[in-house]
């Protein structure tokens, strides 16, 4: 489990070819990378607050819970905080399983989490001077409660 | 004492992004009802209890959670990473 806090962009590219390299009993290996989307009228930065002592444990035990659910061989969870400008990575997470039904259900299960218990709280700064915190959305609690559904039956 | 620590708009309407506080509340709620009454702005940023979480000691928690041996409560909205 590789669990990374930094405000340092990452390249995406780079870290999914260091985590894929070497897992021979890995068939699956799947990633997100998630991006600062430009919202109209014009996003000059998205600034994302976080809770220091608390979401490095808050990530690994949403990791942790992953591996518990999945047959996972690795799992990497990288989140920036800090001032990003629109194009820049925010965040990404890599699974790898012996099949890919485990690595993409477990990637869904970490994104789930990662968006409604990190302690991460995203603002929008826009071109003209405004600036709104982004709020939690129904659909982001109703994300998680399919987990509680569905359980591990695809493992 | 207990440290009690503010994020996001919790923090910004509060004013200040953390504070040590006295207190004898037995839960979450009691020290809820204390800050409240300390001053409107305080009043203004708990008013809507639903539109906030609270982490006791790093850990999510429930309004109603105990605060025996807690050491730092922790209030904001709910999280938006990802």
């Amino acid at each position: 489990m590789d669990i990374r806090v930094q405000a340092e962009p990452f390249d995406a590219g780079a870290e999914l070819n260091t985590f894929s390299a070497g897992l021979q009993d890995s068939g699956a290996v799947v990633s997100f990378t998630g991006i600062v989307r430009d919202v109209a009228p014009g996003l000059k930065a998205m600034e994302i607050e976080h809770y220091p002592s608390m979401t490095a444990k808050a990530i690994k035990a949403i990791a942790g819970e992953a591996q518990t659910r999945w047959a996972l061989n690795n799992v990497l969870v990288i989140h920036r905080y800090g001032l990003l400008a629109p194009g820049a990575p925010i965040m990404m997470v890599a699974t790898a399983s012996s099949h890919r039904s485990a690595a993409f259900a477990a990637a869904d299960f970490l994104m789930d989490y990662l968006k409604s218990r990190a302690p991460f709280w995203k603002k929008e700064i826009m071109r003209d001077g405004q600036s709104t915190w982004v709020d939690a959305k129904a659909t982001d609690e109703d994300a998680l409660n399919r987990w509680s559904a569905t359980s591990d039956s695809d493992t | 004492m207990i440290d009690v620590v503010y994020f996001a708009w919790v923090r910004e309407r509060i004013g200040l992004p953390q504070e040590q506080i006295e207190t004898k509340a037995k839960t979450v709620m009691d020290l809820v009802n204390e800050l409240r009454a300390k001053e409107p702005r305080y009043d203004a940023a708990f008013a809507d209890i639903s539109a906030l979480r609270v982490a006791v000691d790093q850990e999510l928690a429930d309004f109603d959670a105990p605060l025996a041996g807690a050491r730092e409560i922790a209030f904001f909205p709910p999280m938006t990473g990802g």
